[in-house]
């Protein structure tokens, strides 16, 4: 037979078809297996059931070592919701007592949640009781795609100190979101060191990689668990906190508000730091965190609120010692330089009240009995001496400077969560409020005496008074002394040096004294040990006077330095001196002379009375 | 060729010089391939040794076996024979398959499985070397010409439909419609080119049309839109093809180009966001207006085949897509699933989902041998059979996947190559038979695991775990390789 070859040529419309669909495959194939990574994912994601192995997180033990926050173990209800085939919600519902609507909302929360996937395991319920989990234990082979988790849980030995322990919640969306670490249902620190030393205490979470065919199961670990990552336990923290002290000092502020710092001088370890009204860490654990916290935050008393660090308040006379320093560090005024005082400051038809006491004084006795005119005078000495700063805003400047040297003004630096800077102002400040050039030392006279503008956190007085009772120097308050197989953080150990030559706070230290000898805190004396202490009565708009007291203790080589704050309790004297020398006595001696007991039980028992206060901003 | 021939005869016709030991060497490499593929895929963590003959593996090496055998003897039966007997061989399979349901046992809802002892069989596999035996027949007739008359067509027609008829009643659709690849070689054969092109049009059309519906280009359904853009490429070939002079194609082809360099100018300079709907329809429009206008002007009425292609293709698409969406959604759906589209979760769209997640996550060179997790651990379904393909493309990667597509087509050019040097129209029509089913059965197995066809459950040819396929295209490939190595016998 002839050959069509025009039929032949057919071959390469044949040849041709089948050359097009194969580059359309390879191309495709191209697309799949080179351009596209999520395959790879997802085949990941099918195969390898990754469940987390959580670390033991770090244990946090007080100034003597003894155990103060530990773990307890705590059942979460993992779903893997590919999984929930055929799923029982009436039976799973009537294991667990819980309604069906709440399920549901639950289920559709946990849909809209950032990290939620089908294939992967969902925190469905958190912290079962010990006889949920024993019903559902019982009954797990019935939920295919359902499985139980064993998670960590705080606990607590006291019932103190909540403000410094902080605890744990579940993270949210932005943790997540912030920190790689974590997925959704971990928990991180909330509040006190739990929250600023999360990175310590939280440790490394671990990894178990199981192998998971098509139905589900299990068929074993991934290479023998040679990728395994064991969970590595976190560090536990050894606070600065004596929990005695601690304790006995929130027993002395049951029924008032307000804060009591105290540090030891040399190491800037805070001893203890209380805030009134406290709480119970107790509460914010468990399933009843949410409820408990809702009350907590809506409570008029605040107590969330570390007034210790984060409130800031009119430091009052308690300021004093800092000018002096200042004026003598500016030779503005030497030791000898006496101002006179009738009752007071007045000038230039300003008067600044003061009490009865002999006049004219220097330095010394001006602290000792708490001079305000004594104060203000030096002020107006300083800033207006145009002489040697040209002009009140420089001197302010310079007056500023030193006293952020001081650790006013910002932030100190405790290893904390939420600290205050309090406020010192500067020159931009009231040449902004008065205009520039229309304000000298007159105007804002008050904040000589730590009134006006100015604010300090209890900390920052606790530190001024440490830093007196050092002589010149400071280590940042902190209250973590010592991490488990870590180096303390450089701040908690490093010398901080104010703008004031040291010897002018054996000055200050001297007035401190005479105070405590014969001055304004005369009841702060303690028997056997020299105290050196200062007053503070803050002006308060918002009602009857704070009260408020700095102390160290003994006056050589000082061992503790205290700062009090009573909000709305009248003279320093009346409450702060009291509770502060108390704590004072209750750390060195142990416990409380006999002649004191007296002034133990009032202070145990009075109570303040607090009108709803307004919120103060923050 | 002829002068060749005639220097060639002095020599005597020798079967191992003459046979074609190419394919023999691509035939082994690809079973070699599959009884490893098979091991792979249905490896256990388990057990498992490649002779078990419990194993898939194990009893795919002993039908390779047997298949062995059986090719040997194909390869001692004188080639004169399957003409002499294809049309009995294809009476008697006629028949075997009209008796098959009735003796077939339910499996999966298919009754094509005869069982021999512990083993079964499949005559649907062998009716294809039937079909293809009495298809060559029919066009090795004295004079044959599939145009000289209509009658012509019917029989060859006729003899493809036969076996698809009995095979749709044994409830496999797959294998029945393998079968309609025989219109390539009636392509090959004479039938109009504009035939085979308007049904692979159809099929590729409502296909895209139904099954690309969930995402957008340029605000209209992904499969419409690169259904319009294949439409301006057609249309632009096909006035290259029928127009010799250039005037026309040059206008044809600046016009869509002018069009397409518009748009993207003015959505890369000018961010306006383009429709491509009016877009595509006008510039199409246009064009077969424009070809019309040209046909008419110039009395070439070739002209009008492009501008038909152009009308007909996109009304198609659009009566398509409009009869679907009128569709209740549920009949949609009963739609799809009956045309393999889209299945119940459970059903092939997991499985193709599944599929394409072990052929994506093999990667440039793969997870390694017996490192594939997806198959390992089950989730591809029928990963022996079927989807054996994603085994090598998870486990081999991409390196793998190109392979075996190389494999594949040198395979089927190389039949071609054969079927174009046979002297006869017999041993040419048998080959072109032989080299159309592997050309279906590649396209729409390759095309199946990675996405882009229909689950149609037909085997990769070679691959595949089961001795029916495996003998049936065994005798298939051997007989063409027995008629290709006697194809310088002096006939008598």
């Amino acid at each position: 037979m002839r050959k069509n070859y025009n039929l032949e040529k057919r071959k390469y419309v044949i040849a041709a078809f089948i050359l097009i669909i194969a580059g359309i495959y390879l191309w495709r194939l191209y697309d799949l297996q080179i351009n596209d990574a999520r395959y790879k994912e997802s085949a990941d994601s099918n195969a390898f059931l990754r469940k987390t192995v959580y670390p033991s997180r770090g244990l946090i033990y007080d100034r003597d070592s003894m155990l103060i926050v530990y773990n307890q173990p705590a059942y979460d209800v993992m779903i893997i919701p590919k999984d929930l085939t055929q799923f029982d919600s009436v039976d799973f519902c009537n294991t667990l007592n819980i309604d069906l609507p709440v399920l549901r909302e639950r289920f559709a929360d946990l849909r809209r949640s950032p990290g939620y996937s089908a294939y992967t395991p969902q925190r469905l319920i958190s912290q079962l009781s010990s006889q949920d989990y024993g019903r559902l234990q019982e009954k797990l082979y019935r939920f295919p795609g359902v499985f139980i988790q064993k998670r960590i849980i705080r606990q607590y030995n006291v019932s103190s100190a909540a403000n410094i322990l902080g605890n744990i919640r579940e993270v949210s969306g932005e943790d997540v979101k912030r920190d790689a670490y974590y997925q959704a249902g971990d928990y991180t620190g909330d509040l006190g060191v739990e929250k600023s030393y999360e990175t310590y205490l939280r440790g490394q979470k671990g990894m178990e990689i199981l192998i998971r065919d098509a139905r589900g199961r299990i068929q074993g670990r991934y290479e023998d668990g040679a990728k395994d990552v064991p969970a590595i336990s976190g560090h536990d923290l050894y606070l600065s906190i004596d929990m005695r002290l601690q304790q006995y000092a929130e027993s002395l502020m049951v029924g008032k508000r307000g804060a009591v710092v105290a540090i030891q001088p040399k190491t800037g370890e805070i001893l203890c730091m209380v805030s009134a009204p406290g709480y119970d860490p107790r509460l914010l654990v468990g399933r009843e965190r949410g409820k408990n916290y809702k009350m907590l935050a809506q409570d008029e008393s605040w107590p969330l609120f570390d007034r210790a660090l984060m409130g800031a308040y009119p430091p009052g006379s308690t300021f004093k010692p800092t000018q002096g320093l200042i004026l003598l560090q500016e030779n503005i005024i030497t030791p000898q330089t006496a101002y006179p005082c009738y009752h007071g400051y007045i000038n230039g038809g300003l008067r600044v009240g003061c009490h009865s006491h002999g006049s004219p004084l220097p330095l010394k006795p001006a602290l000792q009995t708490s001079c305000n005119a004594f104060f203000c005078w030096g002020f107006k000495a300083m800033i207006d001496r145009r002489s040697k700063y040209g002009s009140s805003a420089k001197a302010f400047e310079v007056w500023k400077n030193h006293l952020v040297s001081m650790g006013y003004g910002y932030k100190l630096g405790v290893d904390l969560p939420g600290e205050s800077r309090g406020f010192i102002p500067n020159a931009a400040f009231y040449d902004k409020f008065y205009k520039e050039g229309r304000w000298s030392a007159n105007t804002i006279i008050s904040v000589s005496i730590g009134q006006g503008e100015i604010l300090a956190t209890p900390l920052q007085i606790a530190n001024l008074c440490a830093t007196v009772a050092n002589r010149g120097w400071f280590i940042t308050p902190h209250v973590v002394r010592n991490i488990q197989d870590c180096p303390l953080p450089e701040t908690s150990t490093a010398v901080r040096r104010p703008t004031i030559d040291p010897k002018w706070y054996d000055e200050v230290a001297q007035g401190m004294r005479m105070a405590v000898t014969g001055g304004t805190c005369r009841r702060a004396a303690l028997p056997g040990i020299e105290v050196a202490g200062k007053t503070g009565t803050a002006q308060n708009p918002h009602g009857k006077d704070h009260s408020a007291f700095m102390g160290f203790a003994p006056y050589e080589n000082p061992e503790i330095a205290i700062a009090v704050y009573v909000e709305n309790a009248g003279f320093g004297a009346t409450y702060g001196v009291p509770i502060g020398s108390l704590v004072m006595e209750k750390y060195l001696t142990g416990e409380i002379s006999p002649a004191r007991k007296a002034m133990e039980t009032q202070m145990l028992t009075s109570t303040l009375s607090y009108e709803s206060p307004k919120r103060k901003s923050k | 060729m002829k002068a060749l021939n005639v220097s060639l005869n002095n020599r005597t016709p020798s079967l191992l010089r003459d046979f074609d030991w190419f394919t023999l060497l691509l035939y082994i490499l690809m079973v070699t391939a599959g009884v490893i593929s098979i091991y792979a895929a249905s490896y256990d963590f388990d057990q498992a040794s490649l002779l078990n003959a419990d194993e898939f593996s194990g009893k795919q090496i002993r039908w390779i076996g047997l298949a062995g055998i059986l090719a040997f003897f194909i390869m001692l039966i004188d080639p004169r024979m399957f003409e002499t007997y294809a049309s009995p061989i294809y009476v008697v399979t006629l028949i075997l398959l009209l008796i098959t349901p009735f003796i077939a046992h339910d499996i999966k809802g298919s009754r094509s499985w005869i069982s021999f002892g512990s083993m079964s069989l499949q005559p649907a596999e062998f009716a294809k070397c039937a079909t293809a035996l009495a298809l060559a027949k029919l066009f090795s007739g004295y004079q044959f010409s599939l145009n000289a008359k209509l009658s012509n067509y019917v029989r060859a027609i006729l003899i493809i439909v036969l076996p698809i008829v009995l095979i749709l009643a044994q409830n496999e659709t797959g294998t029945a419609l393998t079968f309609m690849a025989l219109f390539f070689v009636l392509y090959r054969e004479g039938m109009s080119g504009l035939i085979l092109f308007a049904a692979l049009m159809a099929v590729t059309i409502f296909v895209c049309a139904v099954k690309f519906t969930d995402s957008t280009v340029l605000g209209m359904p992904s499969g419409e839109f690169w259904i319009m853009v294949a439409v301006a490429v057609i249309i632009t070939s096909m006035t290259l093809i029928y127009e010799r002079t250039l005037r026309v194609v040059r206008n044809v082809f600046c016009g869509i180009a002018a069009v397409c360099l518009a748009c993207w100018a003015l959505s890369a300079w000018f961010g306006t966001e383009l429709r491509a709907l009016p877009i595509g329809l006008g510039t199409i429009g246009v064009t077969a207006a424009y070809l019309i206008f040209e046909a008419l002007r110039t009395g070439k009425r070739a002209l009008l085949i492009p501008a038909a292609t152009a009308v007909l293709s996109i009304g198609f698409m659009f009566s398509v897509g409009a009869a679907f969406n009128h569709l209740q959604p549920h009949q949609q759906q009963r739609i799809k699933v009956v045309l393999g589209i889209e299945d119940d979760p459970r059903g092939a769209g997991y499985n193709v989902n599944q599929s394409k997640i072990a052929i994506g996550s093999g990667g440039f060179t793969g997870k390694g041998f017996l490192n594939g997790t997806q198959t390992k651990l089950k989730y591809v379904p029928e990963q022996h059979t079927d989807f054996i393909f994603c085994t090598i493309g998870e486990e081999e990667g991409f390196v793998g996947a190109l392979t075996v597509t190389f494999l594949f087509l040198a395979m089927i050019l190389r039949i071609i190559h054969l079927a174009e040097r046979q002297p006869t129209t017999f041993g040419r029509v048998y080959a072109y038979c032989v080299a159309s089913y592997l050309i279906f059965h590649f396209c729409i197995n390759i095309g199946m695991v990675i996405g882009l066809c229909p689950v149609i459950g037909i085997p990769l040819p070679f691959f595949s775990y089961g001795g029916s396929s495996l003998w049936g295209f065994t005798i298939l490939l051997f007989i063409l390789l027995k008629i290709d190595a006697a194809r310088k016998r002096k006939r008598v």
